[in-house]
């Protein structure tokens, strides 16, 4: 074994990795891991283009509190291979444990519910008993157990998605979560689509304009103690400003005058993106957080559905906004103008129409609904740094499903792909949700390329 | 400030066998983006496929090391043929989208528990990769002044740097023939190229391919360096590493991804490792930057550097202005 030169004092530093002993590279790495996918990521791109070790062969996992989210001490863990011999471990302080085991195969990982804390159970009864297959030698398999609140034996109060037998009853429910994921994905993507339509700018950094709203009222609410109603108002009205007004300003508008070119203002964005979503985690902090109030708020029923009230106002506040912004376009003289721009920016500015304000218009509504968009994801999952990349994609999916640059057809395609991504879990996992989505976005594109509103012409 | 170990590392990752691999990514997005003018976002996808074939071929079915990389290039293929098909008549940002959207389905599915047993989840698969390969090698390792290899990280950047010059001479040869002409041609200006009556959908449709190939062999030696894979690693940041890497050294060059990489990874290590040093010296207070908030800050500065180069200098260092007139579509 070739031991490095220098044994780092102190911090799990990303680049001391390299200098370690090669014991001290497996815990830093054990360390990192555990910092779930923040630490995946740049242990990816850090350390892991190094050969990796021959590592034991064996099982791990991490014990956590749903709440919270910290580690479990003192949970009790069996492991049961093909011989039959069982090893018992428990959970150390942080929750992690580790078994090794003498050859790959089969193996049962048996959770003992009553070492959980009290108010804690296995989210679904069902997995007590984990069967995993350590594929090859040399390779530590995590198993997961999901915990939540509740007592053994009652079932805990995980979702209902979790019961099989009642599939095709659950249509309701999902049609209505699928709404309103889909009225998320609208507000960020009326605001993409007609950025788009009057500028032609395929904004990937649109995704942090969700985040901004997100994180920003998570920041008046958590940090300096406003009530939630007011600091999402209050967050609304400082992502429209900076993540609008001053970023059109500031970055897009000088871009125009310089005339840089569209693909360029893409690679921009991919740049702006990349910065923003990091900067966001240097200041927040890899961990998903909630919103001081209403973080566990109990469901009400109507007939066959499950809504928290929470979800029923922002998603009614949500159906409004984009009710305003729908008038606003067709009514107004101001929308009119915009609509006018994304026709033909030429020919409204020959017509007397003021392109730049119109434009400007544009950004600061649609960083406004963005934001809003991330304050209802921020009530249903909680808010992170990478919040709005996450359903970037899904938003994109939704503007060219309706139809690139239409506003409608983006409130259109979105309700759709929320729809479509609720509703495919009845058939495809549910970790693969977003993914069925994708996949439709794609088919969608060889079979109708300029969307369900989109006009059709030869492009390209 | 440990200089010494700073310049090792630095200098030692210039070459190292991130550069080689991302290198290898970036001369397949020069062909599509440099040449051809194609907006490729999922070259990580491609990657993934590379590493993916190797891994469950040789790792867990046992295969040869060499026909795992052949399934791993038709794998490549027929994912770019999947991509081409719908997105290469549209405009230059649907096929963005697209790539993006597909490299993404990649990394979920061969992250997702599903599939645990047969692509290992997020923490993917380790083992054997290449024992025979690495078996062939003659050397030892190297620690001369400021180089700093083991013997089998020696190897993997030999051979890599090798792929690296065949697939460059390659390039080279390809578009000074007619068929680089037309590409490039395509690139300008793609209505002149069609009344000529040339076939640009299947031009595209070769570049896409072909660069795909060559990213799908990153992940090739991605997987065989680290003897492991992980979906993670071909998320889409890896994707705009190699834009940055492409753009940096000059698009459209075919020194320019080479270089870029070089360039790119030396900076990368280099600021990490100072500003590593200068917080555990106490120059810069724990207060403002922790150590574990070193690779962010690296992150910040990679869009930054996208930003202003793109505004600034779209051309790299090296590339022509004029042969990047990528727009007007």
């Amino acid at each position: 074994m070739r031991t490095r030169l220098r044994v780092v004092d102190d911090g799990p530093g990303l680049l001391a990795h390299r200098r370690d002993t090669r014991a001290g590279l497996l815990r830093r790495r054990w360390a990192l891991r555990s910092l779930a996918g923040v630490g995946a990521l740049l242990l990816g791109l850090g350390a892991s283009v190094l050969p990796a070790l021959a590592a034991d062969t064996g099982l791990k996992g991490t014990v956590k509190d749903p709440v919270s989210g910290s580690g479990i001490a003192g949970v009790s863990i069996t492991v049961t291979g093909a011989d039959g011999t069982p090893q018992t471990v428990t959970t150390a302080a942080d929750g992690t444990w580790l078994v090794q085991v003498p050859s790959a195969g089969k193996y049962e990982v048996t959770i003992d519910q009553t070492t959980l804390p009290d108010g804690l159970t296995l989210a679904d009864q069902s997995k007590v008993t984990a069967k995993v297959n350590v594929l090859s030698e040399g390779r530590v398999q995590t198993v997961l157990f999901k915990l939540a609140a509740g007592t053994a034996g009652e079932g805990g109060t995980a979702p209902s998605a979790d019961a099989p037998a009642s599939k095709w009853s659950q249509i309701p429910q999902l049609t209505v979560d699928g709404l309103i994921f889909g009225i998320v994905i609208a507000l960020a993507a009326v605001g993409l689509s007609l950025v788009f339509g009057t500028t032609k700018l395929t904004n990937f950094a649109h995704g942090e304009l969700i985040a901004l709203g997100g994180l920003s009222t998570y920041f008046f609410n958590g940090v300096v103690g406003l009530p939630l109603i007011l600091s999402a108002a209050l967050a609304v009205v400082v992502s429209a400003f900076v993540g609008g007004w001053v970023q059109n300003r500031y970055l897009w508008k000088p871009l125009r005058k310089r005339g840089t070119g569209l693909i360029a203002a893409l690679v921009v964005s991919i740049g702006l993106g990349l910065f923003l979503r990091y900067f966001f985690l240097f200041i927040f902090g890899g961990q998903t957080r909630s919103f001081d109030a209403y973080a566990g708020q109990a469901g009400i029923e109507i007939g066959p559905v499950l809504i928290t009230p929470k979800d029923l106002i922002s998603s009614t506040i949500g159906i409004l906004l984009i009710a305003l912004t729908t008038f606003w376009l067709l009514k107004t003289q101001a929308g009119k103008a915009t609509r006018a721009v994304a026709d033909n920016p030429a020919l409204a500015s020959a017509s007397g129409i003021d392109v730049e304000k119109v434009i400007s218009t544009v950004w600061v509504l649609g960083a406004g609904l963005a934001s809003f968009s991330g304050i209802m994801l921020g009530l249903q999952v909680g808010v992170s740094w990478q919040m709005g990349f996450t359903i970037l994609l899904l938003v994109f999916a939704g503007s060219v499903l309706g139809g690139l640059g239409t506003a409608f057809g983006a409130i259109l395609g979105s309700i759709i792909v929320g729809l479509l991504v609720q509703l495919s879990t009845l058939i495809i996992p549910t970790e693969l949700k977003y993914v069925g989505a994708l996949v439709v976005l794609i088919i969608i594109l060889l079979i109708r390329p300029q969307g369900i509103l989109g006009k059709a012409e030869r492009i390209g | 400030m440990d200089w010494l170990s700073i310049f090792q590392n630095s200098f030692t990752q210039m070459v190292g066998v991130a550069a080689v691999v991302y290198c290898l990514a970036a001369l397949g997005v020069n062909i599509q983006f440099g040449y051809a003018g194609l907006l490729n976002f999922g070259q990580a996808g491609f990657a993934a496929i590379g590493a993916y074939a190797v891994a469950v071929l040789v790792v867990t079915v046992g295969w040869p090391l060499w026909l795992a990389i052949i399934c791993g290039v038709i794998g490549s293929i027929l994912f770019g043929l999947i991509l081409g098909v719908p997105t290469l008549r549209l405009r230059a940002d649907y096929l963005a989208i697209v790539t993006i959207a597909a490299a993404e389905i990649i990394r979920q599915v061969a992250r997702s528990v599903t599939l645990n047993d047969y692509l290992g989840g997020s923490d993917g698969i380790s083992g054997k990769y290449a024992a025979d390969w690495y078996a062939l090698n003659p050397f030892e390792g190297i620690d001369f002044f400021v180089l700093r290899f083991s013997k089998n990280d020696l190897w993997v950047v030999l051979n890599g740097w090798a792929l690296v010059a065949i697939i460059a001479l390659l390039t080279w040869l390809l578009m000074r023939s007619p068929w680089g002409r037309v590409l490039k041609s395509i690139r300008e200006d793609e209505d002149a190229v069609r009344s000529l009556g040339k076939n640009v959908y299947l031009y595209k449709m070769q570049a896409l391919v072909l660069g795909g190939v060559i990213g799908s062999l990153a992940g090739v030696i991605f997987a065989m360096a680290a003897q492991s894979v992980q979906p993670d690693n071909y998320a889409t940041t890896l994707t705009f590493y190699v834009y940055v890497i492409v753009i940096l050294g000059g698009a459209a060059r075919v020194f320019g991804p080479i270089i870029g990489s070089m360039i790119f990874w030396f900076l990368l290590v280099f600021i990490s490792e100072l500003l590593n040093n200068a917080v555990r010296a106490g120059y810069i207070s724990s207060d403002i930057l922790s150590t574990d908030q070193i690779g962010q800050v690296r992150f910040m500065l990679v869009g930054i550097g996208l930003m202003l180069l793109m505004i600034f200098r779209p051309q790299g260092i090296f590339g022509d202005k004029k042969e990047l007139a990528l727009d007007e579509r």
